[in-house]
């Protein structure tokens, strides 16, 4: 079975995202640590893309700060190998297709399970194009992680059949919704995704407070913290990480 | 050419976040619906013959032909169509496939402004709204085409983030559209991300060389020895190169944007010196570093400032149907002059690139040999950038 399993046997879980190397490598080693004291059930560590389309000007900022700073795809490796000495919850990949792609799929999803990532998630890679990745990543024993929108109806059914490890359920973007409307359609979309699968769903929403956060929790298996994070790690800097420990221990608290 | 899945040999696909899947999809739907329904091509084809001026001159430049003393030349004048460019082709017809889904609203990435123009031209005339992506560098370059933008009721947003260019513009206009999918239609202007627009962009610009097929073929009672075209993303040289494809006699040759040398990094040449990626939702060239990182690529001309290539072009090379030649700044802007002195005709810094080439080319041709050169646009717009580059400080 999927060590991501792990993450949603501690009540409802809490995801963090974190972008490798924004400030620094050492600083993210730190705020991963942060993160995993305080409660984190599974950080998604963000490969730095020179052009991430699938998301805002604050994630974009947080990739070129860190590939200013010399981040490459090999000293990510690196950086989690020194990690797995002692961080113990599951760990995935968020990066782009090209990055995976142009270090060699294969190479690159290898490198993952010798490392110990459980799992990948490549948001430029949409159902229709999985095969790119999905074979490989079978054969390497590390998740393709799926993703659903809010806006992917009609679509639901055939990723959520063949989801791995966890379902990323994206609740942001797909045109303006109040909190309310958000958790009507994230609702219905849950609904669906649950007579397709039983795989544990976690949700990223940028909630403006804990109890947001425990709603959206409520009406899946756990949050995932994304650009909360990133914008906490962008006004801190090197200080950041005594931050996110305290953001991931309040709201591990508000979800679990 | 297109397979089932969009592809073009390896090329292409839909590697687009799941939030524009169905957006895609629904494009997609539309115009296969509308491709072949009689109505909707009468309706474009007024629209490009009434409004935009087509069919296009194919001129016989004979000062030119003298002067280079080997192959006749003639310019597919693209650059007469209403707005100066090719880029009013594709437009039109997009738009025009967006009213009959029922969006609103318009939104486009432009580089040299060419396209942002061409959508703030059609999105005025059908009464819709408009937004243009443009690069904060390139609203500087090509300022006098923002205000023609502004001029006919669009909204033009300059790009900061990444390297402020064409591949910002694009990445923004793909965000806006995440956000906004329901009234609004992304009008992407070449023949590139994600299936199905390289198919569509294609198809609405095959146009050019169906024309000059016909022409060629009244003027000369053949087809020519060569076509040359300008390549960015590859719309109007996939364009000028569709309906010769199945001419194995006749050379296709796409001329890339080098800046200052395919031997340095500024440059924007794709084919030759990019490799396979991913990007942008498409599988094809792309100018980037040993771990994927895109380029912050570089060309005189806006219009060709891409680290990408269409894929059906990184297809043509595959198989070698298609040649990529590299053309640097000072050959385009060399070009550039000589065409306005010799023929009087100010070819866009684009289209320049090409004019390049054939100066080359041409004299080691043959005199009954025959070279069209795609001028995809003109250019009033690049006088006051490439006074600067010659060191006179003109201002508009």
């Amino acid at each position: 079975m999927s060590k991501i399993r792990n993450a949603f046997t501690n009540g409802k879980a809490f995801l963090s995202f974190l972008t490798c190397g924004d400030p620094d490598l050492e600083t993210t080693a730190a705020a991963v640590r942060a993160a995993a004291a305080n409660g984190a059930d599974l950080i998604e560590l963000g490969i730095p893309f020179s052009d991430p389309t699938a998301e805002g000007p604050v994630m974009q900022e947080a990739s070129l700060r860190a590939l200013k700073n010399g981040v490459t795809t090999d000293r990510v490796f690196d950086f989690v190998r020194e990690l797995r000495t002692d961080v113990t919850i599951p760990l995935v990949f968020m990066t782009y297709a090209n990055v995976v792609f142009s270090y060699g799929a294969e190479r690159f999803i290898a490198a993952c399970h010798e490392t110990g990532i459980d799992g990948l998630i490549v948001p430029d890679l949409p159902f229709e194009e999985k095969d790119e990745f999905l074979p490989l990543c079978h054969k390497y024993d590390v998740d393709l992680i799926s993703d659903v929108t809010l806006n992917s109806a009609g679509r639901v059914p055939m990723i959520a059949k063949e989801a791995e490890g966890f379902l990323y359920v994206m609740a942001n973007g797909g045109g303006k919704r109040t909190f309310e409307e958000t958790c009507t359609v994230l609702a219905e979309t849950m609904k669906t995704v649950r007579e397709y699968t039983d795989i544990p769903c976690a949700v990223e929403y940028d909630y403006t407070s804990p109890e947001q956060a425990e709603t959206i929790a409520g009406l899946a298996d756990g949050v995932i913290a994304a650009s909360a994070l990133v914008h906490l790690t962008a006004g801190q800097g090197s200080a950041a990480p005594a931050s996110v420990g305290e953001y991931v221990r309040i709201h591990k608290n508000a979800v679990k | 050419m297109t397979n089932e899945n969009g592809r073009f040999g390896i090329h292409g696909g839909q590697y687009v976040p799941e939030i524009l899947m169905n957006a895609v999809n629904e494009l997609e739907e539309a115009y296969n619906h509308f491709k072949n329904d009689p109505d909707f091509n009468a309706e474009l084809n007024t629209l490009l013959n009434e409004y935009a001026g087509r069919p296009s001159r194919l001129y016989y430049a004979e000062k030119m032909t003298k002067d280079l003393g080997g192959a006749k030349i003639y310019l597919k004048r693209e650059d007469l169509n209403h707005t100066g460019a090719h880029k009013i082709n594709n437009v039109l017809g997009q738009a025009l496939l967006a009213k009959k889904m029922g969006k609103t609203r318009l939104i486009a990435e432009t580089g040299a402004g060419q396209h942002g123009v061409a959508s703030a031209t059609a999105a005025a005339l059908m009464g819709m709204e408009c937004v243009v992506f443009m690069g904060e560098e390139d609203t500087i370059r090509q300022a006098l085409n923002v205000y023609r933008m502004r001029l006919m009721g669009a909204t033009v947003v300059p790009v900061t983030s990444g390297t402020a260019t064409l591949k910002d513009a694009v990445s923004e206009a793909m965000r806006e559209w995440t956000n906004r999918i329901e009234d609004t239609h992304y009008c992407l202007g070449s023949v590139m991300g994600p299936h199905p627009f390289p198919t569509i962009v294609r198809d609405f610009q095959a146009v050019i060389s169906k024309e000059i097929k016909q022409q060629i073929l009244e003027k000369e009672g053949r087809l020519p020895d060569a076509v040359l075209a300008c390549v960015g993303g590859g719309s109007n040289a996939i364009g000028a190169f569709y309906h010769f494809i199945e001419d194995e006699g006749v050379r296709l040759i796409g001329c890339e944007a080098a800046g200052r040398g395919i031997d340095t990094f500024e440059t924007a040449a794709t084919v030759n010196t990019g490799k396979l990626g991913i990007f942008h939702g498409m599988k094809s060239y792309f100018c980037q570093d040993e771990y994927g990182q895109i380029a912050p690529v570089y060309s005189i001309s806006a219009g060709l400032d891409y680290p990408g290539v269409g894929p059906e072009h990184a297809y043509l090379h595959d198989i070698g149907r298609a040649e990529y030649v590299p053309v640097t700044d000072e050959e385009a802007v060399c070009a550039f002059e000589y065409l306005a002195k010799t023929e009087g005709i100010i070819p866009a810094i684009e289209s320049a690139h090409a004019v390049a080439h054939a100066m080359k080319l041409a004299p080691t041709m043959g005199k009954d040999q025959i070279i069209v050169i795609n001028l995809s646009g003109r250019g009033d717009k690049d006088c006051a950038a490439i006074a600067r580059y010659r060191g006179e400080d003109i201002h508009e």
